[in-house]
C-alpha cells in the first residue's frame, strides 16, 4: 500500500490529538487525546519501517524490518506504564477537588 | 685607581636605597638614625661623583647600557646611562648641594613627628634619586622617568603638611601645570621616535647633524621640548606653580624649587644642544621668554612681602636669564649660572629658612627687621647671597651673570635691546634681593615682644651648610673667570665637548665697559634700596603699579578667569547634561527598558497549563518551519 495514505492518517490523528489536548478541560479526555498523539507517532514509525524494509540491503539481514515494530511494542509497554501513572493523578486529583476540569491545574502558578 | 665609572649606578642607587629604608621602616626608624641614612646615602652618592668627576676630566665617559627596557619590533631601547662632562658636573651639583640639604634639614625639621620625619627624609631620597635618573640617562626616555620623578617628589614635598588645604591646593597646582609641561616634553620624545626609531642622544644628534630631520620636525621637537622645560623650569606661562610651592618645607624650596629640579629644563636644553642650535626660531622663543620672565618675576619680586615669596620670583627671574643665555646660543654661561645659583639661592633659602626657624613659622618680612644682631651668622651668609646673586664682582654671580649679559650683548641685529632689558632686570634683583635684606635683617625688631625674646641663632647642622655655601658663593665663580679678566674660563674648557658655546666673543675692551656699567648701576640700586629700607617702618597701603606688582601682575585671577573657570564651567556643563542626561540616562534608559520588557513578559507565565501547551505547540510549529524552509 502507498506510504502516503499512512501519513494522511498518522497526520491526522496527530492533529486530532493536538486540538484535543488545546480545547478540552476535561482532564481524562486530554490524556486520551494525549495517547491518541502518541500512537500516531507509532503508526508512522511502523509504516516507515515497513516501507525502508524494502531496500536490499536490509533484506540480507535475519531480522529485517522488525527493528522498528519491536520498538514500537516497547512504547506500547512504557506507554501502559505512564497512563497508570497519569490516571492516578488524575484520580488524586479528583479525591481533592471532585473535578477533573483541567483548570484546577492551575493552580501550579503558586 | 679602577675605573670609577663601572660603579657609576651606585650614584643613583644609594638614594633608592635610602628611599626604602626610610619609606619602608618609617614606623621603626628613630629620627637621628633616618636623618643619618637620609644623608649618608646622598654623602656617598657625592663621593662616588667627586671620583667620576675626576676620571670625566681626565677624559673618561661612559655610555652604557643595563639592560632591555622597551624591546619591541621597531623600537630598541635599553636603560642607558650617559655620563660625560655634562650631566657628571650636574651629578656634582646635585649631590652635593643635596648633601647639604639633607644635613640641613635634619635640624630644620627636628620637631616633627619620627614617622613624618623618616618620610620627610625618604621623599627627600627619592627626589635625589629622580633627579640623578634624569641627568644620567642615556636616552629620552629615562630621562623622561626621572623628569616625571622629580614632578611627583615635588608635589608629594609640596603637600608634605597636608593638613592645610591650601598647601595641598599649592601641591596640586605645581602637579598639574608640571604635567602640561611634561606633555610636551612626551609628543617630542614620540615625534623623534617616529622620525627616527631611536631616542638615543648620541644616535639622535648625529641624526641631527645628518639633516635626517627636516626643518619643521627640528622646530616642532624643540618648541615641545622647550614646552617641557617652561612647565619644569618655571618659565612663562608655566611659572606660577613655583610661588606657591613655597608651601613646602624651606629645605625642599632650597633643593627641589631652587637648586636642582627646576634645573632641569635647562640642563634638556644643554644636553639637547645640538637639536636647538639647529632651529632659529626656537632659540628666538627661548629668548624672548626668557627674557620675559626675566623681567617680569624680577618686578613681582620687588613688591612681596613673604620671605619664601621674595626669593621664589627670584629663582624665576634667574631660570629666566638661564634661558636667555640658552636662547642666544650661550649654553655655557647657561651651565655656569645653573651652577653658581645652585650654591647663592641654596645659601638664601636655607638662610630664610633659618630665619623662619627663629621666627617660629614667621614668613611675612614685616613683621622682622633687626635680625643682624640676633642671628649674626645667618645674616652673613644670606649678605654674601645677596651679594654673589646682585653680581657684584669677585662673587660668583659676578661671573656667570656678566658672561649671560655679555652673550646677549654680542647677539647680532637686536642684542643691544635684549642687554638693555637683561641689564634693567638685574639691577631689579639687586634692588629687591637688598630690599629683603635690609628689611630682615637691618633697623629694629617689629613682631611681638614674645618672637623677640625667643630670637636664637639655628643650630650647627643648619649654619654649617649656611657657611659652606657661601663659601661657595664666593669661589665657585672662579671656575669661569673670562679672557677678558685674565682666566681661561676652565668650565668652558671643560664643557667643551659636549657644549660648543655659539656666543659671539666681544671685544675684550667692550667687555671691560659692560662689566664696569653693570658693576656701577649694580651698586647704585643696592644704595638706593639701602637709603630706602635701611629703617623700614612699614609703608602703607600700596597704590597704582605698586598694587599690580602686589597682587603679582593678577596673572594668577587671569589664569583663573582665562582658563580655570570656563573649563570648570565647561566641565560643569558635561556634567549636568552629558553625563546626567546623555550618558546616565541611556544607561538608565536600557535598566528601565529591560525591567518594562520582563514585567510584561512575566504576565505570559499564568500558571495556565493551555497557554503553556498552546505555546508549545506554537514553538513545535515554529521549528518546524525554520527547519522546512532554512
Amino acid at each position: 500500500m502507498d506510504i502516503k495514505a499512512y501519513l494522511v492518517l498518522s497526520l491526522t490523528l496527530f492533529t486530532i490529538g493536538i486540538i484535543g489536548v488545546l480545547v478540552r478541560r476535561n482532564a481524562i479526555l486530554v490524556f486520551m487525546c494525549i495517547e491518541l498523539m502518541l500512537n500516531a507517532v507509532n503508526l508512522l514509525m511502523v509504516a516507515f519501517s515497513k516501507m525502508h524494509a524494502v531496500s536490499p540491503v536490509m533484506k540480507a539481514s535475519a531480522t529485517y524490518a522488525s527493528d522498528a515494530q519491536i520498538f514500537v511494542f516497547f512504547i506500547m509497554v512504557v506507554a501502559a506504564a505512564e497512563v497508570s501513572v497519569g490516571l492516578a493523578i488524575i484520580v488524586m486529583l479528583y479525591r481533592n477537588t471532585h473535578s477533573v476540569d483541567i483548570n484546577f491545574l492551575n493552580r501550579l502558578k503558586n | 685607581m679602577s675605573n670609577i665609572l663601572e660603579f657609576v649606578w651606585l650614584i643613583p642607587v644609594l638614594p633608592l636605597i635610602g628611599f626604602l629604608i626610610n619609606g619602608l621602616g618609617r614606623n621603626n626608624l628613630s629620627k637621628g638614625l633616618s636623618g643619618i641614612i637620609g644623608s649618608g646615602v646622598v654623602l656617598a652618592s657625592f663621593i662616588i661623583s667627586v671620583l667620576v668627576f675626576v676620571q670625566v676630566k681626565s677624559g673618561g665617559s661612559l655610555d652604557n647600557s643595563y639592560f632591555d627596557f622597551i624591546n619591541i619590533s621597531s623600537l630598541q631601547l635599553g636603560f642607558e646611562f650617559k655620563v660625560d662632562v655634562l650631566s657628571s658636573l650636574f651629578l656634582l651639583i646635585i649631590t652635593g648641594v643635596g648633601f647639604l640639604i639633607h644635613v640641613y634639614s635634619t635640624a630644620y625639621m627636628h620637631d616633627e613627628p619620627a614617622k613624618d620625619f623618616a618620610k620627610y627624609f625618604s621623599y627627600l631620597n627619592l627626589f635625589v634619586f629622580s633627579m640623578l635618573l634624569l641627568v644620567m640617562g642615556g636616552n629620552f626616555v629615562i630621562m623622561f622617568i626621572g623628569w616625571e620623578g622629580v614632578g611627583l617628589c615635588s608635589y608629594l614635598l609640596i603637600g608634605y603638611w597636608y593638613k592645610k588645604e591650601e598647601n595641598t591646593d599649592a601641591a596640586n597646582k605645581a602637579f598639574v601645570m608640571n604635567r602640561i609641561g611634561d606633555l610636551g616634553f612626551l609628543l617630542a620624545v614620540f615625534w623623534i621616535i617616529a622620525k627616527i626609531g631611536s631616542v638615543n642622544y648620541d644616535v639622535v644628534f648625529s641624526a641631527a647633524s645628518l639633516a635626517k630631520f627636516s626643518a619643521t620636525d627640528i622646530t616642532g621637537i624643540t618648541l615641545l621640548l622647550f614646552v617641557g622645560a617652561t612647565g619644569k623650569s618655571a618659565q612663562i606661562p608655566l611659572y606660577t606653580w613655583l610661588p606657591d610651592a613655597m608651601a613646602g618645607p624651606t629645605p625642599v624650596s632650597a633643593l627641589i624649587h631652587a637648586a636642582t629640579m627646576v634645573t632641569a629644563g635647562i640642563y634638556m636644553i644643554a644636553r639637547s644642544n645640538a637639536l636647538f642650535s639647529l632651529s632659529e626660531f626656537t632659540m628666538t622663543v627661548i629668548t624672548i621668554i626668557g627674557l620675559a620672565t626675566a623681567l617680569l618675576a624680577a618686578s613681582i619680586a620687588i613688591r612681596q612681602n613673604d620671605i619664601k615669596k621674595v626669593l621664589a620670583y627670584s629663582t624665576v627671574s634667574q631660570l629666566g636669564f638661564m634661558f636667555l643665555a640658552l636662547g642666544t646660543g650661550n649654553y655655557v654661561a647657561a651651565v655656569f649660572h645653573v651652577l653658581t645659583h645652585a650654591f647663592f639661592k641654596a645659601l638664601m633659602f636655607l638662610g630664610s629658612g633659618s630665619v623662619i626657624h627663629a621666627m617660629g613659622g614667621e614668613q611675612d618680612i614685616r613683621n622682622m627687621g633687626g635680625l643682624h644682631k640676633h642671628m649674626k651668622i645667618t645674616s652673613v651668609t644670606f649678605l654674601i647671597g645677596c651679594l654673589a646673586i646682585s653680581g657684584i664682582p669677585g662673587l660668583s654671580g659676578f661671573f656667570s651673570k656678566d658672561e649671560i649679559l655679555a652673550g646677549a650683548f654680542g647677539v647680532h641685529g637686536y642684542g643691544k635691546v635684549i642687554y638693555a632689558i637683561a641689564l634693567f632686570t638685574a639691577l631689579l634683583t639687586a634692588f629687591y634681593m637688598f630690599r629683603l635684606y635690609f628689611i630682615t635683617f637691618t633697623g629694629k625688631f617689629r613682631g611681638t615682644h614674645e618672637q623677640e625674646h625667643h630670637l636664637h641663632e639655628s643650630p650647627a647642622a643648619m649654619t654649617i651648610p649656611l657657611v659652606i655655601l657661601a663659601v661657595l658663593s664666593i669661589v665657585g665663580g672662579y671656575i669661569g673667570v673670562p679672557e677678558a679678566l685674565g682666566g681661561n674660563h676652565a668650565l668652558a674648557q671643560y664643557l667643551s665637548p659636549v657644549l660648543k658655546s655659539a656666543a659671539h666673543h666681544l671685544e675684550h675692551s667692550t667687555e671691560y665697559i659692560l662689566m664696569a656699567l653693570s658693576t656701577i648701576l649694580v651698586v647704585a640700586a643696592i644704595l638706593f634700596a639701602w637709603m630706602k629700607f635701611k629703617n623700614y617702618q612699614g609703608e602703607g597701603e600700596a597704590t597704582g603699579f605698586g598694587r599690580l606688582l602686589q597682587n603679582k601682575w593678577y596673572v594668577d585671577e587671569i589664569y583663573t578667569a582665562v582658563v580655570t573657570k570656563p573649563l570648570a564651567a565647561l566641565s560643569g556643563l558635561l556634567d549636568r547634561v552629558v553625563e546626567k542626561k546623555g550618558i546616565d540616562g541611556f544607561v538608565n534608559g536600557v535598566g528601565r527598558a529591560v525591567n518594562y520588557g520582563s514585567r510584561q513578559l512575566r504576565l505570559v507565565q499564568n500558571g495556565q497549563v493551555g497557554v503553556y501547551v498552546l505555546l508549545m505547540v506554537i514553538g513545535m510549529l515554529v521549528l518546524f518551519f525554520i527547519q522546512l524552509f532554512a
